[in-house]
């Protein structure tokens, strides 16, 4: 059994009884890299030199009682990390070597004692869902590297999948831990809006960007949720809300769990291998003692209008900061226009270009009450439509993707044949709802297929109940890849 | 189909402070379109009597005292700079010539 077939608390046991070190843990990380990471090209850089540093000192400490002591992550490269080098997969932010601070949830997971193994690819700035978008090359998805590993946090799913790291941060705007985790065979979770601060994090499209966890278990996932989460000042949309024991919720049965199931998450443009998947799970369910109907949420299919008018118009906002002049890559030019035209030009790839452009003409004058002012109004009836299931059920269980991961190229050709992938996360991160993804079989190819829990506002400690209950009657997540492509 | 014209992408690229080919126009010109084509879904709705909102959180206005603190030096935050003078961030020339 490989270390990172362990869970962090029997990591921690063997660790408390001196049967292996922290520097075991690393070597077994970046020893894992060198096996397989030229296939699976999960990482954009390694921090190796500073790991095995932190290690040694972890390992001379008398105090091992930070609740990730010695555990090797892999964090996203949208979340900035000092003096280690932050790019957001993106050519702009090439030369960005040393940042000046951390993010909030990397200070919170060095104060529990982690340690940062490297920074993982991802579609640039968060925009895509196959990691096709990568400024640099493309992650492969280890259980058949022929195939995408999902996106935008496909280097941190597949970095998890092929037991490089024990866990890794993501980012999840609509749908970018989710769908990774569903298509890597690996847990992620979107936390509620507020719940974990962003401080940090490059912003994409703000009123829907969380931070949260991607792991091989559900209890691991709690257990690195509960270092996470929590207000922050430096980041104003943070919530006041104490942070509950996330991993007491896992030792509860689901016995009165009502659970609400949408009809159009298992309709139309859901394939039938992810929908026979996820109707053997209601079984699982059932036979736990919960209880499932059918309800609708009636505006699901105006998710992907909404969310691509929304997070591109705030992305043209939030990305005007990268012009040339404070960090990142200047392009040189006689005047200072032609410098900023130059510096955004050569540095953001075609996805990114094409969302600017489509934000700026939603706000551009004349445009912003027909499509942005329309599609805020929308979100209003989807958050409606969760806050009504909600009053009368615990969650809502469905695919966490349409489909299992597709071929590589396969939709590159056509923007809204990949927009559409991303229809079932979409309306968690309108409405501002916690969502997790946990494996729930696998398709024909051998392909994992992911089942997705979403809980109320702020009621991660359901999700995480009904998620372990789920995992704990099933076999799917002890299923390891054997990395190679269908070719090898 | 709403047709977004080549002119519009360019205006748009403009305000974006992109620089576009005359290719890279014309693929946009399609994309855009059939994108805000795709987005006029929405128009089925009648959202007359409905608030549209910006986050979905029940966060109000967060308000703290406005107090200086240090936070990181000059030399920091010139650090990363492509170009600096005496201090300062340089830039090229802001008048055409």
């Amino acid at each position: 059994m490989a270390l990172f077939d362990h869970t962090i608390k029997e990591l921690e046991e063997k660790l408390h009884n001196n049967e292996i070190k922290v520097a075991d843990l690393v070597d077994a990380s970046y020893q894992r890299i060198h096996e397989v990471d030229d296939q699976v090209r999960a990482f954009l850089t390694l921090n190796e030199e500073n790991a095995r540093a932190a290690a040694k000192e972890l390992d001379k400490s008398e105090d091992k009682s930070g609740s990730l002591f010695g555990m090797p992550t892999g964090i996203k490269d949208n979340i900035v990390t000092k003096g280690l080098r932050t790019t957001s997969a993106s050519k702009i932010l090439d030369n960005f070597y040393d940042p000046l601070y951390d993010a909030t949830v990397m200070n919170k997971l060095y104060e529990q004692s982690a340690i940062t193994i490297g920074k993982l690819n991802m579609d640039e700035f968060a925009m895509g869902s196959s990691n096709e978008n990568s400024g640099y090359f493309i992650t492969r998805n280890p259980w058949n590297t022929d195939y995408v590993p999902g996106g935008s946090s496909g280097g941190s799913a597949a970095a998890v999948a092929a037991g490089e790291v024990l866990f890794a941060l993501g980012s999840d705007t609509g749908g970018s831990i989710r769908e990774p985790a569903a298509y890597c065979g690996v847990v992620g979770l979107k936390p509620t809006y507020g719940r974990v601060s962003r401080f940090g994090l490059v912003a994409f499209a703000s009123s829907l960007d969380q931070i949260g966890p991607i792991t091989r278990s559900v209890e691991d996932n709690a257990r690195v949720l509960e270092v996470l989460a929590g207000q922050d000042p430096m980041d104003s949309t943070s919530a006041h809300l104490a942070v509950p024991k996330y991993t007491d919720a896992l030792t509860k049965d689901v016995k009165d769990l009502k659970i609400a199931v949408p009809s159009e998450y298992l309709g139309e443009g859901v394939s039938s291998e992810v929908q026979e998947a996820v109707k053997k799970a209601l079984k699982v369910y059932e036979s736990l003692g919960a209880t499932w109907e059918e309800v609708s949420l009636p505006h699901s299919k105006y998710a992907m209008a909404t969310y691509y008018i929304i997070a591109s118009s705030e992305a043209s906002a939030n990305l005007a900061r990268f012009d040339g002049v404070r960090y990142g890559v200047r392009a040189e030019a006689d005047n200072m226009m032609d410098m900023f035209k130059k510096s955004r030009s050569q540095g953001f790839g075609e996805e990114v270009k094409r969302r600017i452009m489509l934000g700026t003409f939603a706000l551009s004058s004349g445009y912003y009450d027909a499509y942005y002012k329309k599609a805020q109004k929308v979100r209003t009836l989807m958050k409606g439509d969760f806050d009504k299931i909600f009053a009368d059920y615990d969650v809502v269980i469905g695919p966490t993707s349409p489909t299992p991961a597709f071929k590589i190229g396969e939709k590159t050709d056509d923007p809204l044949t990949m927009y559409a992938n991303d229809i079932l996360t979409i309306p968690v991160n309108l409405a501002g709802v916690p969502g997790i993804s946990v494996p729930c079989g696998f398709s024909e190819d051998g392909l994992p297929i992911g089942l997705q829990i979403i809980g109320k506002h702020f009621d991660e400690s359901t999700v995480y109940r009904a998620a372990h209950a789920y995992e704990q009657a099933t076999d799917h997540h002890k299923k390891r890849p054997q990395i190679g492509g269908a070719n090898e | 189909m709403t047709n977004i014209s080549k002119e519009q992408v360019k205006h748009v690229a403009e305000l974006a402070r992109l620089e576009v080919t005359e290719e890279e126009a014309d693929m946009l010109t399609d994309q855009l379109s059939e994108i805000i084509t795709a987005a006029e879904l929405l128009n089925e709705l009648d959202t007359t009597n409905v608030e549209p909102i910006t986050h979905a959180s029940d966060l109000k206005n967060v308000l703290r005292k406005d107090e200086p603190k240090v936070w990181i030096t000059k030399e920091e935050a010139l650090k990363n700079a492509p170009d600096q003078k005496d201090g300062h961030f340089r830039v090229p020339s802001i008048l055409a010539d």
